[in-house]
C-alpha cells in the first residue's frame, strides 16, 4: 500500500489528483490538507509515503512547509506558474506537475516514483531544493520555525542576531530566541548581505541593531545592539563590519 | 574642431562655420608664404614681383587643402552619429519590446489562468455543467482584459462587471474561503474611471487575504462619491504578525500610483491604510467635466 497525502489551498486542485489517483488500487489517500500547518500536523501523524504538495499556498508555502520537517517524505511537487520553483526542479532533477496536468503526465510521475520506490536520491533531491528555495524572493523576507508544536513566521527585520548552537542555529528576536535546524553557512547565503553581517564564526547581527562597538580581548569586539545584547566579533567579523557600515 | 561644433551649431550654419574656417587658415597661409619666401629670397631681383602675383594661387591651394580636410572630419562624425543614433534606436526598441511583454505577461497573470484552467479541468469530471460555465467567465474576463487600453475610460460598471467575472472565477478557485461583496452608490455606476486600474487593488487584496491567512476571508469593494470625486475602496484582512506592511510599495499597487499620476498629476489618489488586521486602500478619480 502507498499512503499519500494531498496538499493544496484549492479544492479543486485536491479533486483532480484523487480522480486520477482512482485508478491506482495500490494507493491510499490518507488526508487532504488545505495548508502548510495542515500539512505538518498531518505528516507527523501519518508518516506518509509520498505527499503531492503545492508550492503557493497561505501563510507558508510548499517549501517552507518542508523546511519544518525533520524527515520529509517523498514529494510531487505541483504548481500553477512559479518561474523560481521551476528553475530549482529542473536544475535538481526533481519531478514536478505543472497544472494542470494531463493523466497521463500523472500517472508518469507517480509510475516512476513507485519504480524507484522513493530512493534515498529522492531525499537529497528535496533538501537541495530547500537550499535553493531559501534564495527565492518570498523566503528571503522571512524565517519559519516550530516552536512548542506552534509554527511562527519571523520576518527578517525582526531577527536582531543569529548565533550558532550545536546543529541548530539560535535566532534572537524580540518575542526571544527560537531555533531553526540550519546551518550559518545557510543563513550567511540567504539573508541580505548588506543587513546581515557573519561577524564572528558563531554570530551573525543585523546591522542596524547595532549602536556602537567596543574593544573586547586582544584583536576582538563587542557590538551592542540596541536592545543591550552582546555580540562577539572577531577580527574578520570587524574588517568585515566596516566595509558594509562604509567606514 | 568639427567634433566640438556638432553641438553648437545647427545642421545648416555648420558648413559656413567650417567654409570660414577653412578660407581664414588659408588666407593665414597665403601671407606666411609670402612673408617666408621674401625674407628667404631676399636678394633675387624681380622675385618680389612674381610672389605678390601668385599668391591667389597659393591661396586657392591652401583651401583646397584645409577645406578638403574639413570636408574628410565632417563625413567621418556624420557617419559616426548615425552609427551611434542606430545603436540607441535598436537598444530602446528593445527596452520598449521588453516592457510590452511584461506587460502582457501581467495583464495575463499565468498563476490565475493556469489554476483556473486546473479548476476547469478538475469540474469537467464531476461537475460539466459548472465547467462549462467558468470557461465562458474566463473568456470573458480575457476579452476584457485584452480589449481594455491603457489611456481609456470607461464607466464604473462596466469595470466591476469585468472585476465581477475575476472574484467569481476565484471564488471556484477557492471555494468557501473567498467572500467578495461589491456595493456602490446609486449614482456611480454611469461615472467614468481609467480602465483596468481597479484590477490590481482587487487582485492585491486577494493575493494577501488568501496568502496571509488561512481562514475564510471578505473582500469587501465599496464605490462612492466624495466631494464630486469617484472613491472606491478595497478592503482585505491580513496578519500583522507575520506580515512587514510595505504600505503602497508592492507592485501592484505602485503601478496604480504611477498612473494615476499621469493621468491626473496627483499623488495623493491612491490612499492605503492598515487597521489591526484590515488593509484598506481607496482610489479617487477625479471626474472628466
Amino acid at each position: 500500500m502507498i499512503r499519500v497525502l494531498l496538499i493544496d489551498d484549492e479544492p479543486l486542485a485536491r479533486l483532480i489528483i484523487r480522480e486520477y489517483l482512482d485508478s491506482f488500487a495500490q494507493v491510499e489517500i490518507l488526508q487532504e490538507c488545505n495548508d502548510g500547518f495542515e500539512g505538518v500536523k498531518a505528516i507527523q501523524q501519518h508518516q506518509p509515503d509520498l505527499i503531492f504538495l503545492d508550492i503557493q499556498m497561505p501563510k507558508i508555502n510548499g517549501f517552507e512547509m518542508l523546511e519544518l520537517i525533520d524527515q520529509p517524505p517523498a514529494v510531487i511537487f505541483t504548481t500553477a506558474f512559479d518561474e523560481f520553483a521551476i528553475r530549482a526542479f529542473e536544475t535538481h532533477a526533481v519531478d514536478y506537475l505543472l497544472k494542470p496536468f494531463s493523466k497521463e503526465r500523472f500517472s508518469k510521475a507517480l509510475q516512476k516514483w513507485i519504480d524507484q520506490s522513493g530512493g534515498g536520491t529522492r531525499q537529497a533531491a528535496t533538501s537541495e531544493i530547500l537550499e535553493e528555495a531559501a534564495l527565492s524572493p518570498l523566503q528571503r523576507e522571512r524565517v519559519v520555525i516550530r516552536n512548542a508544536g506552534k509554527i511562527k513566521i519571523i520576518p527578517i527585520q525582526e531577527i536582531r542576531w543569529i548565533e550558532a548552537a550545536d546543529d541548530y542555529v539560535k535566532l534572537h528576536t524580540r518575542d526571544g530566541a527560537f531555533l531553526k535546524n540550519k546551518t550559518m553557512g545557510y543563513f550567511e547565503k540567504s539573508l541580505p548581505a548588506d543587513q546581515f553581517v557573519r561577524v564572528h564564526r558563531s554570530n551573525m547581527v543585523q546591522v542596524k541593531e547595532i549602536t556602537r562597538l567596543e574593544p573586547y580581548e586582544k584583536e576582538t569586539w563587542l557590538a551592542i545592539l540596541r536592545s543591550g545584547e552582546k555580540v562577539p566579533v572577531s577580527k574578520t567579523g570587524y574588517a568585515k563590519l566596516k566595509v558594509v557600515l562604509g567606514l | 574642431m568639427v567634433g566640438s561644433l556638432r553641438y553648437y551649431f545647427p545642421e545648416k550654419n555648420r558648413y559656413y562655420y567650417l567654409l570660414g574656417w577653412s578660407i581664414l587658415l588659408a588666407v593665414v597661409w597665403a601671407v606666411y608664404l609670402k612673408w617666408a619666401l621674401l625674407k628667404t629670397m631676399d636678394n633675387m631681383p624681380g622675385y618680389g614681383d612674381f610672389v605678390l602675383r601668385s599668391i591667389t594661387i597659393r591661396f586657392c591651394i591652401g583651401l583646397l587643402v584645409t577645406g578638403s580636410v574639413a570636408l574628410a572630419s565632417l563625413l567621418y562624425y556624420i557617419l559616426q552619429d548615425q552609427k551611434d543614433l542606430q545603436k540607441r534606436n535598436s537598444e530602446s526598441d528593445k527596452m520598449t519590446r521588453d516592457a510590452e511583454l511584461f506587460k502582457l505577461r501581467q495583464q495575463l497573470q499565468p498563476h490565475f489562468l493556469f489554476n483556473s484552467l486546473n479548476s476547469i479541468n478538475a469540474l469537467i469530471g464531476s461537475r460539466p455543467e459548472q465547467a462549462r460555465h467558468m470557461v465562458q467567465q474566463l473568456s470573458d474576463f480575457l476579452r476584457t482584459v485584452l480589449k481594455r487600453e491603457e489611456n481609456q475610460w470607461v464607466s464604473l460598471g462596466e469595470e466591476l462587471q469585468s472585476l465581477q467575472l475575476y472574484l467569481d472565477i476565484e471564488k471556484v478557485r477557492f471555494g468557501h474561503r473567498l467572500d467578495a461583496s461589491i456595493t456602490c452608490e446609486e449614482s456611480t455606476p454611469q461615472m467614468k474611471i481609467p480602465a483596468m486600474i481597479l484590477q490590481p487593488l482587487v487582485e492585491n487584496a486577494i493575493k494577501f487575504g488568501l496568502y496571509d491567512t488561512t481562514e475564510a476571508i471578505q473582500i469587501p469593494i465599496q464605490a462612492y462619491t466624495e466631494k464630486s470625486l469617484l472613491v472606491v475602496k478595497v478592503q482585505n484582512p491580513y496578519d500583522p504578525s507575520t506580515h512587514v506592511p510595505k504600505t503602497g510599495t508592492g507592485f501592484g499597487l505602485s503601478s496604480v500610483r504611477r498612473r494615476l499620476y499621469l493621468l491626473f498629476a496627483r499623488n495623493d489618489l491612491l490612499e492605503t491604510s492598515t487597521d489591526q488586521q484590515i488593509f484598506t486602500a481607496s482610489v479617487k478619480i477625479p471626474q472628466p467635466s
